[in-house]
């Protein structure tokens, strides 16, 4: 077998292993977090202070029948969850978890990225659309409107750090930032990128398109089993990699004081970064209440984007002049 | 020589995937399936642009199309007329020949402008520069005019799309 081949197969198992456990820690992340916040106890049953019970939930996920309704569009329907985790996973191979760890260097890492996660959308739109549920619908809908709206404020906030290390090459940004770090002198830019990460992820308080209260489950209601299993796994999969980028760009994606570790220094910061905001994105879904659509929309047209390029025409300025 | 066939491969099957999306886009009588061919072709071109050492083009090909205008029309489709108020309007025989006329005319001016160019090899001896960072550049500067006046067709379509909704606020279909 070439060695090319090999280590792209180790590569591959290593993606999605590390998605699945990524599920499984943020899941349980979440949990103990959301209950703390509310002060209860949360997970306790299954192992010590229930760290067991998300490998539980995954059997019984799998365990489950797929349930594929009546009047639904078959093959989409079943395409969906597919269509929707294998996009995510892909990201992974780019991200540069230490100086060392990364599968992939590409010169065009960060656009990769964002092709990937543009491509949930459709996931969602299929989903929404096959399931032939008016619940369904109407979380699609808001989903394709929130993702399409969100994406511009996004792209404006990371093309001000494209601006000024003038590389798309995610090591070539880190690299860039070896006195300080981006957020010291783009702190707009942060806030902007991470509040369209969350709207772009679904979370809380832009949770929208499956908004419990209203929609049942949103575009997702329809989906049992494993079905239901990939659209959770790809949320969670989205969701690291938003922080991974916002990590890698503005926060000096693994360098960090020097520990005793060796190789394994990076990949410990960069880990204690992204796991960082993920606990802020957790704490933001169980801190403020869900926003109404037209307050969404507005924030996002009226707010983020002027200000998004606000930020990107001074920062022009800024780097012409210096 | 096995690298090579491996390759071709490939090609095949980015092309098979962009005639099927294809087939699927323009026979299927409902339009969301119809996007999702669309899509699927959007997905083939850019393996050709992969296959043709170009990833950048291939990523953008993925980002613009398949992730900004499927969605678009898809959004179309959602705030257009349902699919009672489309059946109400039937297509003829004479919207086939002026479909037909359209598409065989586009395929022409392609076709022909792609016999006349003489192509230049990017790579090899003798090539000039065709980094990005050279792409870019002559976007901007040396056919800024050209770039400057797509972008007015593009303000142009919003305030078309604008216009249009204006009227169907009022009339809808039936004016």
């Amino acid at each position: 077998m070439p060695p090319e081949l090999l280590r792209m197969i180790i590569a591959a198992v290593l993606v999605v292993s590390f998605v699945f456990l990524n599920a499984m820690v943020l899941g349980y992340m979440e949990r103990k977090v959301s209950a703390h916040i509310q002060r209860r106890p949360g997970l306790m049953e299954v192992g010590p202070h229930g760290v067991l019970q998300l490998i539980i939930d995954g059997l019984k996920l799998i365990g489950k029948q797929l349930v594929v309704p009546e009047g639904s569009n078959k093959f989409l329907f079943r395409l969906a969850p597919l269509l929707s985790f294998a996009p995510c996973v892909l990201p992974f191979v780019v991200i540069p978890f230490s100086r060392k760890l990364q599968i992939v260097s590409m010169d065009v890492s960060l656009i990769f990225i964002l092709a990937m996660t543009s491509i949930n959308v459709v996931a969602i739109l299929v989903a929404g659309w096959a399931s032939n549920n008016k619940y369904s619908l109407f979380g699609t809908f808001r989903s394709v409107a929130q993702a399409v709206s969100y994406e511009i404020p996004m792209l404006l906030s990371l093309l001000s750090i494209i601006l000024m290390t003038s590389t798309f090459s995610l090591q070539g940004i880190i690299a860039a930032q070896k006195y300080y770090w981006f957020i010291l002198v783009q702190p707009l830019a942060f806030i902007i990128y991470f509040i369209s990460g969350l709207a772009e992820t679904n979370r809380a308080p832009f949770d929208l398109p499956e908004a419990e209260s209203e929609l049942t489950a949103g575009f997702h209601t329809e989906y049992s089993g494993m079905g239901f299993s990939f659209f959770f796994l790809a949320e969670y999969a989205n969701m690291f990699t938003v922080c991974s980028i916002a990590t890698i760009l503005f926060l000096g994606g693994w360098k960090g004081i020097p520990l005793p570790l060796g190789d394994f220094t990076g990949i410990v910061w960069f880990m204690l970064k992204v796991y960082g905001l993920l606990f802020v994105m957790i704490w933001a879904r169980w801190t403020y209440p869900r926003v109404r659509f037209d307050q969404l929309m507005s924030f996002c047209w009226k707010y983020l984007i002027p200000f998004a390029l606000a930020n990107l025409l001074i920062t022009a300025v800024v780097v012409k002049l210096i | 020589m096995a690298y090579g066939t491996f390759t071709e491969v490939f090609f095949y099957l980015f092309v098979t995937l962009i005639i099927f999306g294809a087939l699927v886009a323009v026979s299927s009588p409902i339009l969301m399936k119809a996007v999702m061919g669309l899509a699927m072709a959007m997905f083939g071109v850019a393996g050709l642009y992969l296959y043709l050492n170009s990833p950048f083009l291939a990523l953008m090909q993925i980002l613009i199309y398949v992730g900004a205008v499927c969605i678009m029309i898809v959004f179309g489709i959602m705030v257009g007329y349902t699919p009672k108020e489309l059946a109400a309007y039937a297509v003829g025989p004479k919207n086939t020949v002026l479909a037909l006329i359209a598409s065989l005319l586009t395929i022409g001016v392609l076709q022909f402008g792609i016999l006349k160019t003489v192509w230049v090899q990017a790579s090899g001896a003798g090539a000039g520069d065709y980094s990005l960072a050279h792409l870019g550049e002559t976007l901007m500067v040396r056919y800024g005019l050209a770039f400057e006046l797509i972008s007015v067709v593009l303000l142009i379509a919003i305030v078309g799309a604008v216009a249009i909704t204006w009227n169907g606020k009022r009339g809808g279909l039936s004016k």
